[in-house]
Formats: structure tokens, sequence, C-alpha cells
């Protein structure tokens, strides 16, 4: 995706910062191809605004398809818990003004690993390959 | 007059199908993370209600690696009856590692066969959350913590189908098992405590069951 690639392979570990406006032109399987294409080279992916539940429900699905032994075997997700819903009045949620926007971040499960999660941090420690 | 006509008659259509979708059994999907003891869950009812098993229960994670079903499970309360029809599912997870499974005496071709249906499993899980479940029995190890990422998602998915959803706070019966803190999780939904195991708190279990899917 990026122009400026690594090409070599002194074991930094790239992470993609996507935009919510850069998301907002896909459908539902474009997202989830770029995540996991990103994530499947080993990157670690930042979504500024996540994905809806529908879409969660299919990163997991494809997730599963993807995984094969001594290659891939999934991967580590973590989004703050009900970010803005909480917060959400009842007018909006009567207008269906729902927002499920909330920071995500997705990585290779046998590179990250998430070492604290609760309402206001995500802590996560990420190695090499 | 044929609009009339037409709107009295998609009415009573309606109405109809209200009446037959109500006598028939619900699908109720026994959801959660691997080793939350769905299916031990699942056995309880059934034995409790039909006098047979759904499916092996086990120690080893994943031991559940396709949607099991028991259908039409009578369950009596204060003299009525209400039908289910159980949907035992896989674990959910976003990762699988069949080197887990190497730790559990499986020789390496027997934790690949393991590995690759477990992925299997949970995505057949997802599409049936997806498309063929009525409501969800959501199956929580009450021993350890439920801020988990795919907790967070799950309850997400079914909140975003309109989903009825019983969250069971399960393994009463170990030493760690903290009924509250499941409860403080999930703040907007009935969280139920039981051992399905030790066969503890099933009354209770019962009567949420026929209030929720009834």
């Amino acid at each position: 995706m990026p122009e400026a690639t690594p090409t070599d392979s002194d074991g930094g570990v790239q992470i993609d910062l996507i935009s919510g406006s850069r998301m907002e032109g896909l459908r539902s399987m474009e997202k989830i191809r770029l995540i996991l294409d990103g994530v499947r080279d080993g990157n670690i992916v930042i979504l500024e605004e996540g994905l809806s539940p529908d879409e969660e429900s299919k990163l997991i699905e494809v997730t599963m398809t993807e995984i094969s032994p001594d290659d891939f075997s999934g991967i580590e997700i973590e989004s703050y818990p009900r970010a803005e819903t909480a917060n959400q009045s009842f007018l909006d949620k009567l207008m269906g003004r729902e927002s499920t926007k909330k920071l995500t971040v997705i990585g290779p499960a046998n590179q990250i690993e998430t070492l604290h999660k609760d309402e206001q941090l995500i802590s996560a420690l990420v190695s090499r390959k | 007059m044929m609009g009339l006509l037409t709107n009295l008659r998609d009415s009573i259509s309606r109405v109809t199908d209200r009446l037959f979708t109500s006598n028939e059994p619900k699908r109720i999907g026994i959801y959660g993370p691997p080793n939350a003891g769905k299916t031990t869950l699942a056995n309880r009812i059934a034995r409790d209600w039909t006098g047979d098993a759904i499916g092996p229960e086990s120690h080893v994670p994943h031991e559940t690696r396709r949607a099991r079903r028991k259908e039409g499970v009578e369950i009596e309360r204060n003299g009525k009856s209400v039908s289910i029809d159980i949907v035992d599912t896989p674990g959910v997870t976003t990762k699988v590692d069949y080197k887990e499974f190497l730790d559990h005496d499986m020789e390496k071709d027997d934790a690949i066969r393991r590995s690759r249906e477990a992925t299997e499993g949970v995505a057949e899980a997802m599409h049936w959350l997806r498309e063929d479940v009525d409501g969800v029995i959501y199956v929580l190890d009450s021993s350890t913590d439920p801020f988990t990422q795919v907790n967070t998602m799950l309850i997400g998915i079914i909140e975003s189908r309109e989903l009825p959803v019983l969250i069971f706070a399960n393994k009463t019966d170990l030493e760690d098992s903290d009924i509250q803190r499941v409860a403080d999780a999930f703040p907007d939904h009935e969280t139920v405590p039981l051992s399905a195991l030790e066969g503890n708190n099933m009354d209770e279990v019962y009567d949420k069951i026929a209030e929720y899917f009834g």
C-alpha cells in the first residue's frame, strides 16, 4: 500500500494508520481485505474509526478461513469497549445516528500481545516475527 | 377499494404469520469464548428436558467444532411449556494456533486437524449468529476476566442484530468465580449465575430462558 515499503529486512515493524475517510469509501469486504492483507504481511493496522459489528463478525469469519499451520495463526484485535454509544443521547439512538467509531488495533496474533486494556487505554507489546 | 382489500389481506397475513411463528420453537444459540462450558450447559439443558446429551465435553479448547442442534426441547415453567431448539456453537476466537493443542498430549497431525476443524467451526458459528438464531445465551467462565475483545465484539454483534440475550456467568463452583465482575462488564443485560457442571441455580436458568425466549 505505501510507496516507501521498507525493502531491508532489519526487522522493523510497519504500522498502518488508516483514516476514517479512507475506510468510508470502501465496501465491507474491501475493508476486511485491506486489514487482513496488512496483517498477513506482519503489519500492525490501526483504524481511526473501527468496524461495524457486522464487519467485525465477517472479519472473524474470514480470518478463520485464512488460518493455516505455521503460516498464519489469526489476529489480535483490540478496541475501546462501547466507546461513543455509551455517551449517545436517546435522540441520537432514536434518529439512528448510531456512532460505532472507535479506535481499533489489529495485528498478527503471533506478533502482538495485549498487556492491558480498559475503557481509556490499550497497551500492547509488538514483537518482530 | 382494491387498495383497501390488499391492505386488509396484508394485515391478516401479518397476524397469522405472527401466530404461526410464535408456536414455532425459537432457535437459541449458545455462544461464548472457548472453554466457557457451553456444551456442559447444552448437555445439562438437554438431559434435564429430553434425557439425551448434545455432544462431548472436554477441558481441551475447541472440543466442539461443529454447531450441534437439539430440536424441540420443551421447558416447563409455571404450568406453561416453552419450546426451543438449542444450537451449541464452537467457542469464538480470533486466533487458533495448533501448537497449543500439542500441550494437551496431541500428535502434530491431530493438532493440525483439530485446529483446522476449530477454525471452520468458528466461521460456522459466526454464520449462524448472522443468519439463523432467534436468541442468544452468552456463556462466560465467571472465574476469568470478562473484559475481552471477543466478548465485547460478540455482544456488539448480538446487540446490532437486536437479538434477545441472556448472560450466563458459569462455573460458580470455582473458587475464583466473580459474578459481579461479569454483571459489571455487561450492565445492559441480565446476568444469571450458574454452575452447569454441578447443576447449581438451574431453576433460575430455566425461569429466565422461559421469560426471554418463550
